[in-house]
């Protein structure tokens, strides 16, 4: 589980750190953290439904709240709980785009131990860096 | 350095921050609360409440209620009035769930009538209001239909049969603010908030029947004014927002801040989750007329829920909901921002006051006040955990130090990661209903993150209300029946 949930901050919310070797992987870590506050198994998630989609910011950070923030857009309008299967990122001239593949199911609460329901993705402490370790992503989520 | 050390003492429950605490503090920010409740605060709310001081347009101070805790942008608790015609507006200042707020139902039943029946009640209000993470409402209507809803707020409601004429009064704006204008909101926050209508939401959402006994009353003659008139009398009061509808539109234009703040308005923030735009910019109005579709939003939500309650107890008690005396108190928001007039200076002032996590508290005769409460000042309702207890105050005239805001809530002093390693949900429940409260809740995990240890004492924080003369406690009400987002 490349993400950790914090303890001691975002007292109402809910704060995590997530990772990878590759920046698609960090990315596709914290699409997990933001699902797995919802749905504390997220191996009871079949991969029943595919949503295909693109994202492009100008910034990078940015583009990893687009895409927390488009799984947060499927929850609510079709209460599809995704996981991202497949992940491109690439970056032309000022533009970072994203690719995804995203498969999941209608939620299920006699299935899937919900949590928490996740509002937005707030911008407080918000972070993507790239370190010794790869990629590193700081996240709070409103609940 | 620890902030006791630099915080100055204003008055037992008043605590000062300078402008030299921070570079960029337009004014000094004022944070309430007894020496216990300072102490106890986490220091992000510091960090925070001085961050909005910088803000253009800010007037007199950053404040932070007594019940003030870590949020994102603002602190949960911030206040900040900001000038209309130089001031900015700010999404991070109402919050992404905008119009959360509380209503307060009365009815004429009291406690011994209502215990045979608490476990059927507490049940059916379960599956009658939807709660828990991606939970959908009864209503189905078109994204047209949904679009005319939150312009119209309660009234759309009024209008459908789902509820009383005298809500409205009873409700802020009178259930519907002005102004607001769906064409400056996305297709996508229709998408995710059209058939949520009538739904809890999940988090620190819940809705509880509570009981008003006689020990409890504070302040009778008031008490009996807002209709709390038996011993033992049995209240039912929810808390719940604008669902994904209201997350959307502040999402969006959070984005869209981000885009011109510095570019085209030159605004330099120090968080970005504190994006702003002048108010009195195209960018600025849209949000603001965005926004009032979210405050219209919750109160549809608020409103569709009190008519499944009253559907529940009318079933429950084979009485309509007239004859069990189920009036409204009062509907208040608590993550808004609205245009107001306060006396600043011994001028006249118009401000767009920012609450998030903040009860607008008008005193006697208020602009805005319905006439019923003109005379007394508005009712203000502030929710507790679910293990302890719930308040009724009103506004006071003293209120107008802090734009007539108070607190809104206990506020947590631990965060949902830990009070779920603390505590298990099925254990939890067992406890509670030992104690005489019978709680449903759609997740385990989410129960035990709102267990009542992981919050403030709501005692603490009400009676640092009072004695800031910010509001005034009328009566205190004891869960017994909880259904938890």
């Amino acid at each position: 589980m490349p993400y950790q949930f914090l303890e001691d901050i975002a007292i109402a919310d809910i704060a995590f750190e997530a990772w990878g070797d590759t920046l698609e992987d960090a990315f596709i870590a914290a699409a997990d953290a933001t699902i797995n506050v919802m749905v504390e198994n997220l191996e009871s998630i079949v991969p029943r439904e595919t949503r295909e989609f693109m994202l492009e910011n100008e910034s990078l950070d940015m583009l990893l709240f687009d895409l927390l923030q488009e799984l947060l857009y499927y929850k609510d309008s079709e209460r599809l709980m995704l996981r991202v299967e497949k992940l491109r990122i690439q970056q032309k001239n000022s533009l970072h785009s994203l690719q995804a593949i995203a498969r999941g199911e209608l939620l299920d609460p006699d299935r899937h131990h919900t949590r928490v329901d996740v509002k937005a993705v707030t911008l407080h402490r918000f972070r993507l860096a790239k370190t010794e370790r790869g990629w590193e992503a700081s996240v709070i989520l409103d609940i | 350095m620890a902030i006791t050390e630099v915080i100055e003492r204003i008055s037992d429950t008043i605590w000062e921050l300078p402008v030299s605490y921070k570079e960029g503090m337009r004014v000094p920010a004022r944070i309430y609360g007894t020496e216990k409740l300072i102490k106890e605060m986490d220091e992000t709310v510091y960090d925070q409440i001085t961050n909005v001081a910088t803000l253009p347009g800010i007037t007199q101070y950053a404040l932070c209620m007594p019940d003030g805790h870590f949020g994102y942008g603002f602190p949960i608790g911030g206040v900040a009035a900001m000038d209309a015609r130089e001031g900015v507006i700010s999404p991070g200042g109402i919050g992404f769930d905008i119009n959360c707020g509380m209503r307060l139902v009365l009815t004429n039943l009291t406690y011994s009538d209502v215990k045979p029946h608490l476990k059927q009640l507490v049940d059916m209000l379960y599956e009658r209001v939807p709660a828990g993470v991606g939970s959908t409402g009864f209503i189905k209507l078109s994204k047209q239909d949904f679009r005319n809803a939150v312009e119209q707020g309660a009234r759309w409601c009024i209008k459908k049969g789902l509820g009383w004429q005298e809500d409205l009064e009873l409700t802020e704006e009178s259930g519907c603010i002005e102004g607001a204008d769906s064409s400056k909101i996305s297709e996508k926050a229709v998408d995710r908030g059209y058939n949520q209508i009538g739904t809890l939401g999940s988090g620190n959402h819940y809705l509880e029947i509570q009981v008003a006994r006689r020990e409890n009353i504070i302040d009778e003659p008031l008490a009996r004014t807002f209709g709390i008139t038996i011993p033992d009398q049995i209240v039912v009061m929810f808390h719940c927002g604008s669902r994904g509808f209201g997350h959307q539109v502040a999402t969006d234009y959070l984005q869209i801040f981000l885009k011109v703040m510095q570019n085209k308005y030159g605004i330099k923030i120090l968080d970005r989750e504190l994006a702003c735009a002048p108010f009195d910019s195209p960018e600025g109005r849209d949000y603001f007329a965005a926004m009032k579709c979210g405050i219209n939003m919750s109160f549809v939500n608020r409103q569709v829920i009190l008519h499944r309650i009253r559907e529940v107890f009318s079933s429950v008690f084979a009485r309509s909901a007239e004859q069990l005396g189920m009036h409204m108190v009062y509907d208040v928001a608590h993550n808004t921002a609205k245009l107001e007039r306060h006396m600043v200076g011994g001028q006249i002032r118009n401000l767009l006051v920012h609450r998030k996590g903040s009860t607008r508290a008008f005193g006697p005769g208020t602009e805005g006040l319905p006439e019923r409460f003109k005379q007394v000042g508005q009712p203000v309702i502030i929710g507790g955990s679910m293990e302890t207890g719930s308040y009724l105050l009103v506004g006071v005239p003293t209120g107008a130090q802090t734009f007539f805001s108070t607190a809104h809530g206990s506020g947590r002093t631990m965060s949902r990661t830990k009070a779920r390693k603390q505590w298990r949900g099925e254990a939890l429940q067992r406890e509670m209903e030992q104690r005489g409260i019978y709680v449903r809740s759609a997740s385990w995990a989410g129960l035990a993150e709102e267990a009542g240890g992981a919050y403030k004492s709501i005692d603490d924080v009400v009676e640092a209300t009072e004695r800031a003369g910010l509001s005034k406690r009328v009566a205190r009400f004891a869960p017994i029946g909880n259904v938890k987002g």
